[in-house]
């Protein structure tokens, strides 16, 4: 059985205890903070347990390593806390379980995982992916099931993401390119963290985009566009990542706006929010967010996770911001034009 | 051809009647699972007076005659069960007159809903009419017939209770006009203040008189059109997820789906309302009113909205809707069929749990698909399931099933919707004998010779 590795001390002794003083959805002083966290990791009730919101922001404000937020799932789920309602649950868990159904393409030692997001098989398109495509995964069989620390089941993920481990582990690959945070974070964090062996070297994306827009730079023509970045919850998972989003912005030419609401105060997409609680936290960040982007005249918000893109796309362009993918955003950089009119 | 043949030719054209075989063998069916029965004639009127010419002649040689629309009904409403004549309305085709300030529009008995909705959507994109959730070729006279059901029956019942006047051929040839438009030349009632004598046709299937122009209430349209679905794994709260959503009065249509394909939809029920609104502000209030009258069911964690993402968006707020043509070929073979019974919706949780039941029991694949009638005031229940047209055996299944569905439905207090002619038999049975007598009373006067779709509502 797989546990999560997580060290008691490490939180006894931490001098900020930033995962809680932190976070942007529960109001607590260090001593409280500190209490409550200490609470968690003795196996006792917490009111953070029923509050957490699921943003996963305390992955990343903890700088010790010792993952707070699987803390809080391991122990919500032992203690029986649904953080969202049955139904969605049982919709998510259905909609990953393995089909038969996945697609590969001409596997070879590099792959690009599209995880489980259809989007993707649209949006890698043009020469940034020439080296590797048509070197591709994508369907349940390969589905990290991250997604389920949302709704404090990592009962599924110790039973699933073994199963995906070993399914690449049959395709020979040795390095995986992930074209989503939370598969990222899998592979590069939490399976890790429950000591589970990953038979290949995984890449953010954003990493690899780096290294091809580099390649490519002599057809980078700056963009010279104001845009503001929408982070996902996921890239809590993988925080030593988020520095690309600036490095690939210089490169292309993009000025990255100021605002508010960024890098560590980034606000989720509350497309979770809306499943989790209902209207007042969804509208309320989302209205707060965008009116961000307004605010710090963003001609362009650029999107890391479809999820995201779905949820804020028709929003922001509402608000006259045009809602763009990173990767699209790095074509029309290159001279490409994006599959989706932006 | 005979002589009747003859005359229908001198009444309608030579082009517009036939008695060959090839034509017999599709007026003989519908695409449900009834057993088929060839007419006699096929003819296509231009005109009430064409049709009155029939009737008379069908009157002198004691011959049936089964007025019928596109024929999609699926319970053999249109199959000429004692042969005759089928009075195919595919010619009376025209939209006689829109009132926009009155919001009606006058049809003719053969005009269909898509060219209803086409033709509003050109001339009068601030109107529209409750469509329904069949392929556009459905006729607007046949689905109030039947007390068909659209996109409007939440907020405003059957798409019969929309009906502001009638123009009928009577069994006996001549014309009648019922509500306002038989005493004015504006069609804004089918009866109030007056006594309302609609319902001598409508639900009767053409076993009283034949529709030949209607007056069809229509609605302000909207310029935005939205959707969402809250779902939940306990069928037994549906009743009162319904009952907060319809108090709001701010959905337009109410549906509920369960079924246990694509896998996505596995567990449980779906709650999907519509919300309409000329503004982002208009949509969003309404929006907001919903989402809070269904909170007390997230923070109980027993239902929650799913993210509906932006590709299963156009499906879901296409009109009509093909979701129906899509489950038809889950098992390949292109079957569907069911039985939705007009019902309480107390009782969704009993009826939800009876078509998994018959499902296991025939293995057959299905689909519950619930429309709301009214502010909660009863639903539409349909039981389908989907079978492969070139598997006999399940075909049987599927007639077995659809049987079960007809007897649990009167037992739980449910009323037949476009009943086969079996259920029709069943429901007259069960029926108050006054009442029986009372439509016994009504046929006979009306059609004494009883050659009005012979075979439906046999009072006798």
């Amino acid at each position: 059985m797989y546990e999560l590795k997580f060290n008691n001390n490490l939180c006894k002794t931490c001098p900020t205890v930033d995962c809680l003083v932190k976070c942007q959805y529960i109001d607590l002083d260090k001593d409280r903070a500190k209490e409550e966290i200490l609470k968690i990791s003795e196996g006792k009730d917490s009111f953070v347990l029923h509050d957490c919101v699921t943003c996963y922001g305390c992955e990343e404000y903890c700088k010790r390593g010792n993952h707070p937020f699987y803390l809080i799932t391991e122990m919500r789920q032992k203690k029986g806390i649904l953080t969202a309602p049955r139904a969605i649950t049982k919709q998510w868990i259905n909609i990953g379980e393995p089909q038969g159904k996945f697609k590969t393409g001409d596997i070879k030692k590099k792959v690009l995982s599209f995880g489980f997001m259809p989007e993707f098989l649209q949006l890698v398109q043009g020469r940034l992916f020439d080296d590797v495509m048509p070197s591709y995964i994508y369907g349940q069989e390969f589905f990290c099931n991250v997604v389920y620390i949302h709704f404090a089941n990592t009962a599924i993920i110790k039973e699933r993401l073994p199963v995906v481990l070993d399914n690449f582990r049959k395709l020979d690959v040795e390095e995986v390119v992930c074209m989503h945070d939370e598969c990222y974070g899998a592979f590069a964090s939490l399976a890790p963290a429950y000591g589970m062996e990953v038979p290949f070297r995984p890449i953010h994306y954003f990493e690899y985009l780096y290294n091809r827009l580099k390649e490519l730079s002599n057809e980078i023509r700056p963009l010279n566009i104001k845009v503001a970045y929408q982070r996902p919850c996921s890239s809590r998972l993988s925080s030593d990542k988020h520095h690309f989003v600036a490095d690939i912005m210089q490169l292309i030419g993009a000025e990255l706006v100021d605002r508010k609401y960024q890098n560590e105060n980034a606000l989720c997409c509350g497309d979770m929010f809306g499943m989790l609680s209902g209207y007042d936290l969804r509208h309320d960040v989302q209205t707060r967010n965008i009116d961000d982007m307004v605010d710090s005249d963003a001609e362009y918000c650029f999107f890391n996770c479809p999820a995201c893109q779905n949820t804020l796309s028709e929003k922001v362009a509402k608000k006259g911001i045009k809602p763009v993918h990173i990767i699209d955003l790095c074509r029309m950089a290159i001279g490409e034009k994006p599959e989706v009119e932006v | 051809m005979s002589d009747i043949g003859h005359t229908l030719a001198t009444i309608v054209g030579e082009n517009y009647v036939s008695d060959k075989k090839e034509e017999a063998y599709f007026y003989a069916r519908d695409p449900g699972l009834m057993p088929d029965h060839k007419p006699d004639y096929v003819v296509l009127p231009k005109t009430a007076g064409e049709i009155q010419k029939i009737v008379k002649l069908a009157n002198k040689e004691k011959i049936a005659i089964v007025p019928m629309g596109a024929g999609l009904g699926l319970t053999g409403l249109v199959i000429p069960l004692k042969g005759g004549i089928v009075i195919d309305m595919k010619r009376m085709n025209k939209i006689i007159e829109v009132n926009e300030t009155a919001r009606y529009a006058i049809v003719e008995g053969g005009a269909s809903q898509g060219f209803l909705k086409a033709y509003l959507e050109k001339n009068y994109p601030r109107l529209r009419h409750s469509l329904p959730d069949a392929p556009p070729a459905a006729t607007i006279a046949a689905n109030v017939m039947i007390h068909g059901q659209g996109r409007l029956a939440q907020q405003y019942g059957f798409n019969s209770d929309m009906v502001s006047g009638l123009e009928v051929v009577l069994p006996s040839g001549e014309i009648g006009h019922i509500g306002s438009s038989s005493m004015s030349s504006d069609w804004f009632s089918k009866g109030a203040p007056l006594p309302d004598l609609s319902g001598l046709f409508l639900g009767w299937f053409g076993a009283t008189g034949i529709i030949t122009k209607l007056a069809l209430r229509l609605y302000p349209k909207k310029k935005m059109r939205d959707v969402d679905i809250f779902i939940t794994d306990n069928e037994n709260l549906v009743p009162d997820m319904v009952f907060e959503i319809t108090h709001t009065e701010m959905a337009e249509d109410v549906l509920i789906f369960t079924q246990p394909l694509p896998m996505m939809f596995k567990d449980n029920h779906h709650v999907s309302y519509y919300i309409t609104g000329d503004t982002d502000e208009e949509i969003e209030f309404k929006r907001k009113m919903i989402w809070k009258a269904l909170e007390r069911f997230i923070k109980s964690k027993d239902g929650g909205f799913m993210s509906v993402p932006p590709l299963m968006k156009p499906t879901l707020l296409e009109m009509p809707q093909r979701s129906a043509a899509r489950l038809a070929d889950v098992k390949k073979g292109g079957g569907f069929e069911y039985s939705g019974p007009i019902i309480m919706v107390e009782k969704y949780p009993e009826c939800s749990r009876k078509l998994v039941e018959l499902s296991d029991k025939y293995d057959l694949a299905y689909s519950g698909m619930v429309r709301i009638i009214g502010r909660g005031h009863s639903m539409m229940f349909g039981f389908a399931f989907t079978f492969n047209r070139a598997d006999p055996d399940m075909m049987e299944r599927t007639r077995k099933a659809l049987k079960e569905v007809s007897d649990y439905v009167l037992e739980i207090g449910g009323v037949f919707w476009k009943p086969t002619v079996n259920e029709q038999r069943m429901a007259l049975e069960r029926m108050d004998p006054n009442t029986r007598n009372l439509m016994k009373m009504i046929k006979n006067n009306l059609d004494p010779n009883g050659i009005m779709n012979p075979g439906n509502w046999e009072v006798n």
